[in-house]
């Protein structure tokens, strides 16, 4: 049987309209599969990656029970329905009571190998940072990565002050409360993260100051 | 019924063993150096390459009779890539966590040469029964040298295999070994190891017929 088969392929040469139908259609086939299962699976997807973000907001702000996506416009902070395309938006927590526990600020910048994304919670009456989480890297394995798995350097940002700027020291040698102890052999990706949340900070420290009359948007 | 059953016993364990993909063919090196940083990682790539391998076997080796000889290899590569997509999507919605770490391995499963291989050289030209038998062997032996790479590697850069650590605190991890240059030297000895106990082998068959010669 297997014979007839390979003959009848060798004999029978097929004209250029059977060759282009036969891809054509292979094309569509797997066209249709693809998008079924694109569509199938996008709703578990996007479900994952928000709650992901939720997650990583209320550990980095500890005490939030619910929160909010705000935005800055006209020179204050509010909730949007649908945030713009390129718009840079934070999350505010609030406690049980309805009072705001503080800010979660996305940040991302250069790390070692790629862009770090990074979610800091923040005081901003106390300029203090009080969680770090990372959301995305692709540091070096063993070494890099040392920035979210090793819990000595992810604790070191749960009550640090930005006065004026976070910086990175060599570890062992803090001294001052706004340092923190960089890892060994990744020096380069502690001091990216320490890079991004203060340039962060940068820009949002005067955005959050001015916009005291932010409790009251709950 | 005997005969059948021992073809297709054969099959498998060509694939499994004697002609196994990385250790004899050394096919599909860039995802066995890329993401057997951990055993759990390896195992994922092994899967999900076991999935897109038989299922594109099986199609191929179904269709052969409809899929023209001149356009034969880029029908091929849709029905791998449509397989690789659809893989990637279900382990994005299944197992977030570790699509993550295989990144963009999981697409660059189109380019994976042995795939293409077991369709050309195999289930374009076998029964549908053999051509999956085949392809579980082959995925199977993939598995199989993907894990032993991510055990060896995670186990001496880490000091744990999946996770759960093997040995005490003072275990200083040979971090080199989860870095791309321990994936080569690992790859090194296994293939060195394989290649002796294949030599072995072939030693103990010659001094048997040679005994069996003297013997007459």
């Amino acid at each position: 049987m297997n014979n007839r088969t390979q003959t009848s392929i060798k004999t029978a040469e097929p004209g250029s309209t059977r060759l282009v139908a036969t891809l054509s259609f292979a094309g569509l086939l797997s066209g249709l599969i693809i998008v079924s299962v694109y569509e199938a699976t996008l709703p578990t997807i996007a479900a994952y990656k928000a709650k992901v973000l939720q997650e990583a907001v209320f550990r980095v702000l500890p005490g939030t029970t619910s929160l909010q996506r705000l935005v800055y416009r006209e020179g204050r902070l509010t909730t949007v329905k649908k945030i713009e395309k390129g718009e840079e938006s934070i999350f505010g927590g609030y406690g049980a009571d309805g009072n705001l526990v503080g800010y979660a600020i996305p940040g991302s910048g250069p790390g070692f190998q790629d862009t770090i994304r990074l979610l800091y919670g923040y005081l901003p009456k106390e300029r203090k940072v009080i969680g770090m989480e990372i959301l995305e890297s692709r540091e070096t394995p063993g070494l890099g990565d040392k920035i979210y798995k090793d819990a000595a350097f992810v604790a070191s940002f749960d009550d640090l002050p930005i006065d004026p700027e976070i910086v990175a020291v060599k570890k062992g040698s803090k001294s001052a409360a706004n340092e923190i102890d960089a890892i060994t052999g990744a020096t380069i990706s502690s001091k990216a993260v320490v890079r991004i949340i203060n340039q962060t900070n940068e820009r949002w420290y005067p955005r959050l100051n001015l916009s005291n009359d932010i409790d009251s948007v709950k | 019924m005997t005969q059948k059953k021992q073809d297709a016993y054969h099959e498998f364990i060509k694939g499994l063993w004697r002609d196994n993909p990385v250790f004899v063919q050394v096919l599909g090196m860039c995802p066995m150096l890329a993401v057997t940083n951990s055993a759990v990682n390896a195992l994922a790539m092994g899967g999900a390459t076991f999935f897109v391998l038989v299922t594109s076997s099986f199609l191929v080796s179904s269709l052969k009779r409809w899929i023209p000889k001149q356009v034969r290899i880029s029908t091929y590569i849709i029905i791998i890539a449509t397989f690789v997509t659809v893989t990637d999507f279900t382990l994005e919605a299944l197992v977030p966590g570790i699509h993550k770490e295989l990144g963009a391995f999981i697409p660059l499963i189109v380019a994976n040469c042995m795939i293409l291989g077991r369709q050309e050289a195999f289930a374009s030209r076998h029964s549908v029964r053999l051509a999956v038998v085949d392809a579980l062997g082959m995925a199977s032996g993939f598995m199989f040298a993907l894990f032993s790479l991510g055990a060896v590697r995670e186990i001496l850069g880490e000091g744990a295999l999946f996770g759960f650590k093997l040995f005490g605190e003072n275990f200083e991890p040979w971090v080199i070994m989860i870095l791309p240059p321990g994936g080569f030297l690992t790859l090194g000895l296994l293939l060195l190891f394989f290649n002796w106990l294949k030599e072995r082998k072939d030693n103990l068959i010659q001094r048997l017929d040679d005994m069996e010669v003297k013997a007459r």
